[in-house]
């Protein structure tokens, strides 16, 4: 970007973003990515009738669908149920994420803080990690009461052992030389885990949260189409066994969008809190 | 500047023995090495690649234990036979080869750090100090940058004024300048002497680089391949205050002829050894 003045006005400021970003291919690109795709979607269902292809909905049953304020099969833009899924996923993500963050966090610093905590808890957690969602959703069911409370939960543990284990690798990647200096500086143990560790570590702390709030999806989806009354796994599996086809293409559109944002804002929040780190990638052109 | 210029910081190194032994394989890096340190001087550590001299500097700074041998510091027992390992404090800073300033701080954040982190000054009263030590060393509109947005020189002159908040009694650093190109190490070298001048701390200087070595210390000492323990000690008798003049004067191109010539010899066996950078 060229150099800003100091004291643009924050309008002047967002046009001349716009007016940059019009002018880079980038935006161009994206627009064709998403035209190529729905093109062969176009040009394969409804045009060359490809044999497999047949029962899949078309583009444009599935863009009237969502945009019709009286929709066939009961869900569009205009329909209180839509948001409803949307909602009680969101909501279900949020308490999963949130749980996942606030415990795998301070598991992972302690996981590589501490050699003595690592050895006691870290070949169990690798014996954990590997056992997919899925199977865990017996177990779920079994030791959990409601419909809420395993979706919640399977929701949570993928995303917890995301989190934790980044976090793990982000206290060890820290350049043992930091911590040498802190303790040259006279800083005690608790100020250069505060000061050194969690700072150290949070660019891969926020790089696992990043792959914590996917595989949260992930895992939501799975959930909601075992259990669960409403979401949009929820909804993706109940308009598969009722036929509703362009309601299950809907669904998995939104995910992708809903999916998309949340990922944007982890990231958005790292960005904000890491501007040491934001800069020295824009110093070094990769901003 | 708030920093005393009473000159201490006096060395003692007394038979100082130190063995790696991993894999029982008992290396020895540091061999019976003895040197006074005095107060105020600077002091400059030569010798081959992997020979043993940061293991010197890092039983110095506490970062690890000596074998045998005593190490003191104006006359108070860092460590000895009843304890093998110095504390780590704030009377010894190092100042790291890559570079140790916090990324994630502000390069006044840095500086103040250690006022803080040790609970002798406030907030505040340590980022003022920190503020008025960065324009006294000429790094005065740098103050809310990050280290990764300015240049390496800057960093360690910032790394500098990082230990010298202190007021520590000693200064170890360990390569500073090692991956610094020479017009930038000729700005740092000045900038040193310049702080030296004023503060007039012990200053123990690990390098490789000989006209670094004579340059800037009023000793230098040759170690020898490893184990290492000091192999030649060279006066440098030219007077301080120096500037980059020196560099052409007679007396410079004499004592860079002896030094070099005693640490080639150890490079040599090093080499055909085949010890690695370290």
């Amino acid at each position: 970007m060229s150099i800003a003045e100091p004291h643009r006005p924050a309008l002047a400021e967002a046009v001349a973003r716009w007016a940059e970003a019009f002018r880079r291919p980038t935006l161009y690109l994206a627009v064709l990515g998403y035209a190529l795709m729905l093109g062969f979607w176009y040009v394969s269902v409804q045009v060359l009738k490809l044999p497999r292809f047949s029962q899949m909905p078309a583009l444009t049953d599935v863009v009237r669908e969502w945009l019709s304020r009286d929709p066939a099969y009961g869900v569009s833009i205009f329909t209180p149920i839509y948001y409803q899924h949307i909602l009680v996923s969101l909501r279900r993500i949020a308490i999963a994420f949130a749980l996942a963050t606030s415990l795998g966090v301070p598991v992972g610093l302690l996981l590589g803080w501490s050699k003595a905590f690592r050895d006691y808890v870290f070949p169990l957690f690798e014996m954990l990690r590997p056992i997919p969602i899925l199977a865990w959703v017996p177990l779920a069911i079994i030791m959990l009461p409601g419909d809420e409370l395993p979706v919640v939960y399977l929701t949570f543990l993928a995303s917890f052992f995301a989190t934790a284990l980044n976090t793990m690798l982000g206290v060890k990647s820290i350049d043992p030389a930091y911590l040498l200096a802190a303790q040259c500086l006279g800083a005690s143990r608790w100020r250069i885990f505060a000061e050194v560790i969690v700072p150290g570590a949070l660019p891969f702390i926020f790089t696992g949260l990043q792959i914590s709030i996917g595989v949260a999806w992930f895992s939501l989806v799975a959930a909601e189409m075992i259990s669960g009354q409403f979401g949009l796994g929820y909804l993706i599996n109940t308009s598969y066994t009722t036929v509703e086809y362009p309601t299950l293409v809907i669904a998995m559109f939104t995910l992708g969008i809903v999916g998309y944002s949340t990922s944007a804002l982890v990231r958005r929040v790292g960005e904000g809190l890491m501007t040491w780190r934001t800069r020295q990638l824009a110093m070094d052109g990769r901003g | 500047m708030n920093i005393s210029q009473v000159p201490r910081g006096a060395l003692s190194l007394q038979d100082v023995v130190k063995i790696y032994d991993p894999d029982g394989s008992n290396v020895m890096a540091v061999d019976h090495c003895s040197l006074e340190v005095a107060a105020g001087e600077i002091c400059m550590i030569v010798g081959p690649s992997g020979c043993g001299k940061t293991s010197l500097l890092n039983a110095i700074a506490g970062f690890h234990d000596i074998d045998r041998g005593s190490i003191r510091l104006d006359g108070e027992v860092l460590c000895g036979p009843e304890r093998r390992q110095a504390p780590i404090g704030p009377d010894r800073v190092v100042v790291f080869q890559n570079g140790a300033l916090f990324p994630w701080k502000t390069n006044l954040e840095n500086i103040a750090f250690g006022p803080i982190a040790q609970g002798r000054l406030s907030r505040a009263e340590a980022r003022g100090k920190a503020r008025a030590m960065m324009a006294e060393a000429g790094l005065a509109g740098y103050e809310n940058d990050y280290p990764g947005q300015v240049s390496s020189g800057l960093r360690r002159r910032v790394e500098i004024v990082r230990a010298l908040i202190n007021d520590p009694a000693v200064l170890l650093l360990d390569e500073p300048y090692r991956a610094l190109d020479a017009l930038t190490k000729s700005v740092l070298h000045e900038a040193l002497l310049e702080i030296y001048y004023k503060t007039r701390k012990t200053i123990f200087f690990i390098t490789h680089d000989l006209e670094e070595a004579i340059f800037l210390g009023h000793r230098v000492v040759v170690m020898t391949a490893r184990p290492c323990r000091p192999k030649q000690i060279f006066d440098v008798d030219i007077p301080h205050p120096r500037d980059y003049g020196v560099l052409t004067s007679k007396r410079f191109r004499e004592i860079a002829a002896e030094v070099a010539e005693a640490v080639n010899e150890e490079a040599l066996k090093s080499f055909s050894r085949g010890e690695r950078e370290g």
